[in-house]
This record gives C-alpha cells, structure tokens and sequence, in this order.
C-alpha cells in the first residue's frame, strides 16, 4: 500500500493541504466574527471625521482604511461578517431539517410523497433562486429572516432529493429488511438504520451551501434587496464602496476579499469532505 | 420515443405553470397598483381609482387575472409598464437579445478555456497540475460575481484604462461582462470535463487508439472529446438556470442592458407587470432550454428513455 501511495506524494500532500487551508481560513473567519463584539465593541458604528477615506496601512488606528464617513473597513469588515454567516449557517440548518425528513418519507413510503417531491424538485430546477428571491423581495422588502426563509423553501428539494435517492437503493438491503421482518416500527428504521446512512452525503452538500448561500446572501445584499443596508454587512459594504470605486479602491476591495475567502474556506473543506465521505463521486 | 418527449414536454409545461401562477401570485401580494399609479397625482377619489382597477383588469378575481395573464402570454401580449404605458413586450424584446448576447459569449469562452484545462487535469490525474487546476477552480467557485466584476472594472477602466467600464456600445463592452461571467462557469465545467474524461479516457477503445500509434493528441481530441460530447452537453445545458441567475446580478454592474437591469428598474420603479414579465421570460427560457437540452440527450442515448 504504501508503493501505492507514495507513488503520488502530491496528491497526497495537497489533499491535506486543501484541508489544512480550507479549516484555517473557515476558522479565522467564523473566530474573528465570534469575537467581533470584544474586537470592535463600537460594532463598526464608530467614525472619525477627521480621517476620511483613509487609505489602508497609514495608520495603526485603521490598518485597512476608512470609509466616506471615517468608519473603520477592518471593524466593518469582521462585524458585517456576523450577516452572512448567520444567513448561510440558519438557511443550511433549515433546509436540512426539512430536505432530509421529506427525503426519508417520499423514499420510504414512496407514492404520492415521492411524486409531491419530485415535482417540487422540477420547479425548483426551472427557476433559479435569485429570480424567486427578486420578485418576492422587491415585493416583499428584504430583511435577514425573509432571506433565511426563502433559502429554506428553494432549497430543502435538493437535501430532499439527494436522501430520497440514498433511501430508494437502502431499503432494498437486507438489514433494513431484516428490520421490517422482525417488527421494527416505521420511524425506528427510518431514524436508526437509514438517516445514518445519509449523513455523509448530506454533510458535503451542507457545507457546499453554506457557502453559496454566503455568496447568494451577499448578492442580493449588494442589489439592495437584502439585509437593511445600515446594518453593517459585506454585500451592503460593497454596495457603498461602489460609488468610491474610482477613488477609494479599498472599501470594495476588503469586503469582497472577505467574502471570498470565506467562500474558499468552505468550498475547500466541501471538496475535502467530498473526497473523504464520498469516494465513488454522487455528489 | 414519442411518449418520452410528451412526459418531457408536459413536464415543462407544468412547470411554466406553477412558476407563472407563483409570479403572477407573488405581483399580487403587492397590494393595490392603483393606488401605487394614481400617487403623486394630487387629489384622488375613490372613483377614480375604481376606473384605474377597471382599466388593468384589477377588479377581476385572481384566477380569471391569471388566465388573461396566460392568455397574453400566448399571443405575445404581456401588458403596458406602468412608466409610460409602453407594452412589456416592447422592452422585454429589447433587453432579452442583450442578455443572451452575454449569456452564449461567456458560455462559449468557458467551453473553450474548460476543455482544455479539464482534458490536461484527466490526463494528469493526481498529479501537481491536476491538483492546481482542481484548487484554481474553487477559487473561481469561490468569487461573488458582482465582486469579480467590480475588480474587473477597477483594474481594466480605471487603473488601466483599457476597457469601458459600463454600457453596450463597441465589442470592447463585452468583453468585461462576458469575461466574468466565463470565469465563474469555467471553474464548475472544468470539473465537468475532467471527471466526464476520466470516465472515457478509461474505456478500451482508448487504450486500442492509443496502441494502435495514433499521436495522444488525436486520441484525447477526436476519439475521446467527441465521446464525451453528449454528457457535457447536457451537463452545461442543465446549468442555463444558474448562468442566467448569475448574468442577471452582473449587468447591474455594468449597466449592460439586458433583463436584469430591466427587473432592476422596474423594481425601483414598483413596475409590477414589466418586472412579472422578465421573470416569466427568464423561467420560460430556461425551462425551454432544459427541455431541450432532455430531448436531445433521450435521442442520442435511448437508456435515457426508460428512465
């Protein structure tokens, strides 16, 4: 085994270091954000008068910048991350919740269960999420828990789906026909022998959303059908710093780094993950 | 063969017809346009927003509003915008040619960059050139769109001045756009070849082109690209939707103007029937496209079919 392995010590190496990166910059990210209320009590609220539009590394006071009204970019910058990371862990976390109870019960039970969901599956596939969120928003107005709820109802179909089809291969195994046959109630099979099943694959998707939810969040954020754009958050930032972009390079340049490299943190964990869980590639 | 494309088409069917009645019901949650048309119009009495439902049709039931919106659909009538009283059509037909413009650029870029960076990443599978190409590509998935975009016009408008930084004149205005949005689909399709290759590059006829002589050159591009054609084609058509989402959001950057700077206007405006329009356009085209895309994938490849 060993010949084997060291016959690509590359891959190998970079496999860990995807992780190694992917948990350091997902670590800084969600510790500098935890710690925004002791960095920065002021909560990025506090400006400086004196020094607008500072440009990054003048002075220790503000190490990334002002902005127009002499806010501190780096105080922003880990404050306003609080807003996208509860946007992309609370949509996850309710989209899963949902997705793998509809998934287990439509692969379980089959019938109608499993053709209400694959419907919902069809339609979701049709629209992308930022359509149904602009009209519904623009309708509606923006918000955290709005943004929340719309990522939870657009896309608990794909934990949904991807359960249904783990559960659809599972419950012709023998050990949960085994289970049938010797009287195990319904809900034990599907919460003991099944749901652990699944949990790998769900797990990989999850962290891959987070993500892209971060990313989505910020998006409409930036358009102004977010989150209350007084409310520090990156994509509002970058919605600010736009009007300066020819002046003040810095205030657009931070926050999107900022989302970037959470973005990148999570999606190498994801792959990593991918890798680990699930070698013969489903997802 | 013919039952499977009538599953396939009342498919999309269905789904244009749960996405209409969800836009047109989501129009409706804005409560009274009338009062939203007749503001800033000075004195107005109750009979004068009664004449102002009448003429659009408001005072009808929300099913019989949704029929005639269906209706309107069908005969190329999506209604007057509230500005102006132009007919929706007018200006979607205007922006929907932009859109598309950006939409076929930027996907045939990324296909010609993706190709061959996923056959290169196949072929040295595991290795240092794969694992870059594969980190690149996160990176790629990794950018906000609208971010991409603004550095974009940061270092090519405004430190460099190469490139206009917004607007539709010359082909130097396309350029930006249509770069952004193939970067953010190069680095999901160069996945796509890669792992579709890896599937052909280990089948037999391969390894017999390749025993028989014949330069790797030839084997990877004539023998096995075309092989791999059909799943990639229908991987990248699957991803329409999301390039469609992703262009909507970047032409607000560049004031390119297509169907996302029209839903924008007509958001800021509070013009209900032009923004209900652009996204059932939108919706339609995408389910057109998959439907399409699902058709010809079930003629080439018959297993398909049974499915």
């Amino acid at each position: 085994m060993a010949v084997i392995e060291d016959r690509r010590p590359w891959s190998r190496r970079l496999r860990n270091l995807e992780f190694i990166l992917g948990a350091v910059l997902t670590g800084i990210m969600v510790l500098a954000v935890l710690c925004a209320g002791l960095l920065f009590p002021d909560g990025g609220e506090g400006f400086d008068l004196t020094a607008r539009l500072l440009p990054p590394l003048q002075s220790w006071a503000h190490p990334l910048g002002t902005d127009p009204v002499g806010r501190d970019v780096l105080a922003r910058v880990v404050t306003g991350g609080g807003i996208s990371l509860t946007v992309g862990f609370a949509s996850v976390a309710g989209a899963v919740v949902l997705g793998t109870l509809a998934g287990l019960v439509a692969g379980y039970y089959r019938g109608i269960w499993d053709m209400i969901l694959m419907r919902c599956a069809d339609v979701q596939q049709a629209l992308p999420f930022i359509l149904i969120a602009l009209t519904f928003i623009a309708i509606l107005g923006g918000g955290i828990d709005r943004l929340i709820f719309f990522m939870v109802v657009s896309q608990w179909v794909q934990y949904a789906r991807l359960v249904r089809g783990s559960v659809l291969s599972l419950r012709e195994r023998e050990f949960v026909q085994a289970a049938a046959a010797i009287g195990v109630r319904d809900h034990r099979i599907i919460l003991d022998h099944l749901l652990p099943n699944v949990l790998g694959p769900i797990i990989i998707l999850m962290t891959l959303n987070v993500a892209n939810n971060i990313l989505l969040e910020s998006s409409l954020t930036f358009l102004g059908l977010g989150v209350d754009p007084l409310i520090p958050s990156w994509g509002g930032m970058l919605a600010d710093g736009r009007t300066y972009v020819q002046t003040a390079w810095w205030i657009s340049v931070f926050p999107g780094l900022a989302i970037m490299l959470t973005v990148l943190g999570l999606n190498l964990l994801g792959d990593w993950l991918r890798d680990v869980l699930d070698p013969t590639g489903k997802l | 063969m013919i039952g499977f494309v009538a599953r396939r088409v009342a498919l999309a069917v269905f789904v244009v017809l749960v996405v209409t009645l969800l836009v047109s019901w989501a129009i409706r949650l804005t409560g009274d346009p009338a009062i939203m048309l007749a503001q800033g119009a000075g004195s107005v009495t109750e009979e004068d927003l009664q004449r102002i439902r009448i003429a659009l049709g408001l005072d009808r039931p929300f099913l019989v509003q949704y029929l005639g919106f269906l209706q309107g659909l069908l005969t190329g009538d999506l209604g007057r915008s509230f500005l102006g009283n132009t007919p929706v059509i007018l200006l979607v037909g205007r922006a929907l040619p932009a859109t598309l413009l950006l939409a076929f650029v930027s996907l045939f870029a990324s296909i010609l960059l993706s190709i061959p960076l996923g056959i290169h990443a196949a072929v040295h599978k595991g290795r240092a050139v794969d694992q870059m190409i594969r980190i690149l590509s996160l990176v790629g998935l990794s950018f906000p769109n609208f971010w991409l975009a603004m550095m974009m016009v940061l270092v090519f408008s405004i430190a460099l001045g190469w490139l206009p930084p917004s607007g539709m004149e010359d082909a130097a205005s396309l350029v930006m756009p249509a770069a952004t949005m193939a970067i953010i689909l190069t680095a999901t399709n160069v996945r796509l070849v890669r792992t579709t290759m890896l599937e052909t590059l280990s089948a037999q006829y391969v390894m017999v082109a390749r025993s028989k002589g014949l330069r790797e050159r030839v084997v990877l591009y004539k023998h096995a690209l075309r092989n791999c054609a059909i799943p990639l084609i229908t991987y990248i058509g699957l991803q329409f939707g999301g390039l469609v989402g992703g262009i909507v959001v970047v032409e607000q950057v560049f004031a390119w103007p297509g169907m996302g700077s029209l839903a924008f206007d007509a958001i800021a405006a509070r013009d209900y029937p032009v923004l209900q329009a652009v996204i059932t356009v939108l919706a339609i085209l995408i389910v057109v496209i998959n439907l399409a895309v699902d058709i010809a994938y079930g003629l080439v490849d018959p297993r398909i079919r049974t499915e």
